[in-house]
């Protein structure tokens, strides 16, 4: 019987509205600044990655007393810094390493972030109301101070630690998000349908809901990278972010925190600051047009 | 109104209580004790310093050590600086004024700025003023303050000279007369334009949506139609409209704040307690700062606090929750 329903009732819709990825790419078409940022992206994170296979880590991070400080030359484009090692060969494992990190930050805090609000938003109630007290109290800490003291009371302070530190703190701003949103498609007609067809919760929430949030996770996913970019390089520019075995942007940028490099040789530390502006404007506009495609009212095209 | 606020002080109640066990915990954590602290004869024996701990009660059972901290802390008793020699509170006494004069002139910048940048950009939306807004509110936005602020320093402390790169006063000026004040002003320049530039995109940006949401409204239909000229239309009906709400986020500013001056104050040299926070973590002196994060949670818990209280009293809905 339930299958003769089902026949009858579907009839095939006159205007079918284009979907979710013709939109996003159409929008990012349309914006001149998006475009020129995804092509600058691709660029940059090709070169950098490919880059890196062809450079020996072990020699970027070996001291050699006999080139201190050298200005920029053939041999070294960006000069060398106070061990003698070669600046530009930092730059391009700083950068691979502060975007691989910051996006592994990126998908975890997605990942539980996720859950939590959908969670919470889909069961309201009790269950709402923990998770919610638990974010409410973890968003007003002052973060920054927590995370750099758990980094240095940790013992075996890893790549891996620091991911989950970080972790630990930014994930409550996505699932506060996400839960709001979930509240209120959960009260929509065709949750309240699933529902009454008895459909299980795991497959309402898996099914129907998560791709009616999908556009909000990937805008905030895509500004929670910038974001994540910008925390980690400045944790790690005050001495408290990755490890001294893997550099980082900020690594660089911290060499400028003493005053005869910051005023005398800004090669060291202004391109890896101009490599971040890249990175996180270059992020952030592609941000904004997935922002605009997720919002018809916003849309230019 | 008046139960919505002792509704808000007793939810805050357990989150004081969370805190201090976080914090005791992570002090518990670190390296080094009460004893650490005190100046000691080198050649002290194992057995005298156990016997110490003992009398101070740091071989007690966890519970007991953590009423015995929390009594104190409450009376402002964090204990002694082993790098200072001189008690935890009088260190940040010390330092905790220069931050706060620091984030009020931040926060004075951030509304002067963003108050007419917001209600240009959303009074005279897509033109090029708006656009002009607009993209610096997006650079703003990606920018991180601590490299704006290096090369804020680099370009005018050093490279051309205007400003002092570090510290809070100059040192020929006395204290209690007219330049002593102008070279604080001076001091404070650079970290707070730097500061202050990037955290006002934010409320830039909300302004001008309020703005823009706040024109279309009926309310101003109504002015408008009374003759009332328009620069009135804007300075007095949607201002006011607009501005409740940004006027309610000052105290999760201030404590944004606190937790940003770790990063400008490094960068400056600026002796607040962000640069002491850092300091002390370098030097391992644990006690300070164990203090400086129950202080700081402490006082963002009060900021969002006054927050939503005048939240609540400007938008009555959220009373209803």
């Amino acid at each position: 019987m339930g299958m003769n329903v089902e026949t009858v009732t579907t009839a095939p819709p006159k205007e079918i509205s284009p979907s979710g990825m013709k939109v996003i790419w159409r929008e990012i078409r349309k914006d001149r600044m998006a475009m020129i940022s995804l092509v600058v992206l691709g660029i940059v994170l090709i070169a950098v990655y490919s880059a890196a296979l062809f450079i020996d880590k072990d020699a970027v991070a070996r001291v050699d007393v006999f080139s201190i400080y050298m200005d920029p030359s053939s041999a070294y484009w960006l000069g060398t810094d106070y061990g003698g090692r070669d600046v530009f060969k930092q730059l391009i494992i700083g950068t691979r390493n502060s975007f691989s990190i910051s996006l592994g930050i990126t998908v975890l805090t997605a990942l539980i972030g996720l859950s939590a609000g959908l969670i919470a938003g889909y069961f309201g109630g009790w269950t709402d109301n923990i998770i919610m007290r638990v974010i409410d109290f973890v968003i007003t800490l002052p973060q920054m101070m927590f995370i750099i003291v758990l980094v240095t009371i940790i013992p075996k302070f890893t790549v891996t630690t620091f991911i989950l530190i970080m972790t630990l703190f930014l994930w409550t701003g996505k699932a506060r998000l996400i839960r709001s949103k979930v509240l209120s498609e959960r009260e929509l007609d065709y949750v309240h349908a699933s529902q009454t067809l008895g459909t299980p919760h795991w497959k309402i929430i898996l099914y129907h809901i998560l791709p009616n949030v999908s556009s909000l996770i990937i805008v905030n996913f895509t500004l929670n990278l910038a974001g994540n970019i910008g925390l980690e390089t400045a944790l790690t520019f005050l001495g408290f972010g990755l490890p001294e075995s893997t550099p980082s942007l900020g690594t660089l940028i911290a060499y400028a925190t003493n005053p005869e490099v910051l005023e005398y040789r800004w090669w060291i530390w202004l391109p890896a600051s101009v490599m971040i502006l890249i990175l996180m404007l270059s992020i952030n506009f592609i941000g904004q047009a997935l922002k605009r495609a997720g919002d018809a009212r916003q849309r230019r095209g | 109104m008046w139960k919505f606020i002792l509704r808000r002080v007793l939810i805050m109640i357990p989150q004081l209580f969370i805190l201090s066990i976080i914090v005791f915990a992570m002090a518990k954590a670190m390296p080094g004790d009460a004893l650490s602290g005190k100046v000691m004869d080198p050649g002290i024996s194992p057995e005298r310093i156990e016997e110490l701990r003992d009398q101070m009660g740091l071989n007690d059972p966890m519970h007991t050590q953590y009423i015995r901290w929390i009594s104190n802390v409450a009376q402002g008793d964090f204990g002694q600086s082993y790098t200072h020699k001189t008690k935890v509170m009088n260190v940040i006494e010390d330092r905790v004024w220069q931050t706060v004069y620091l984030s009020l002139f931040t926060v004075i910048i951030i509304y002067a700025l963003a108050i007419p940048l917001g209600i240009l950009s959303g009074r005279y939306n897509d033109t090029w003023i708006d656009k002009a807004i607009t993209g610096y509110t997006y650079v703003g936005f990606a920018t991180p303050t601590f490299i704006f602020g290096l090369i804020v320093l680099f370009l005018f402390g050093f490279t051309l000279d205007l400003f002092p790169t570090g510290g809070t006063v100059s040192s020929k000026v006395d204290e209690g007369t007219f330049a002593y004040f102008l070279s604080k002003l001076n001091h404070m320049v650079l970290p707070a334009f730097s500061a202050a530039l990037i955290s006002t995109v934010g409320v830039v940006q909300y302004l001008r949506s309020e703005v823009v949401d706040n024109k279309l409204k009926d309310y101003v239909r109504t002015a408008r139609s009374k003759g009332i000229p328009e620069s009135k239309v804007y300075s007095r009906h949607i201002l006011r409209n607009s501005f409740l709400p940004i006027a309610a986020f000052l105290g999760y500013e201030i404590t944004g704040l606190i937790g940003g001056s770790i990063i400008i104050e490094t960068i400056f040299s600026y002796p607040g307690i962000g640069q002491l926070f850092v300091t002390s973590i370098s030097l391992r002196d644990f006690s300070v700062v164990t203090a400086l994060v129950m202080l700081t949670g402490f006082a963002t818990l009060l900021g969002t606090l006054l927050s939503d209280i005048i939240l609540s009293a400007v938008d009555p809905r959220i009373r209803i929750e």
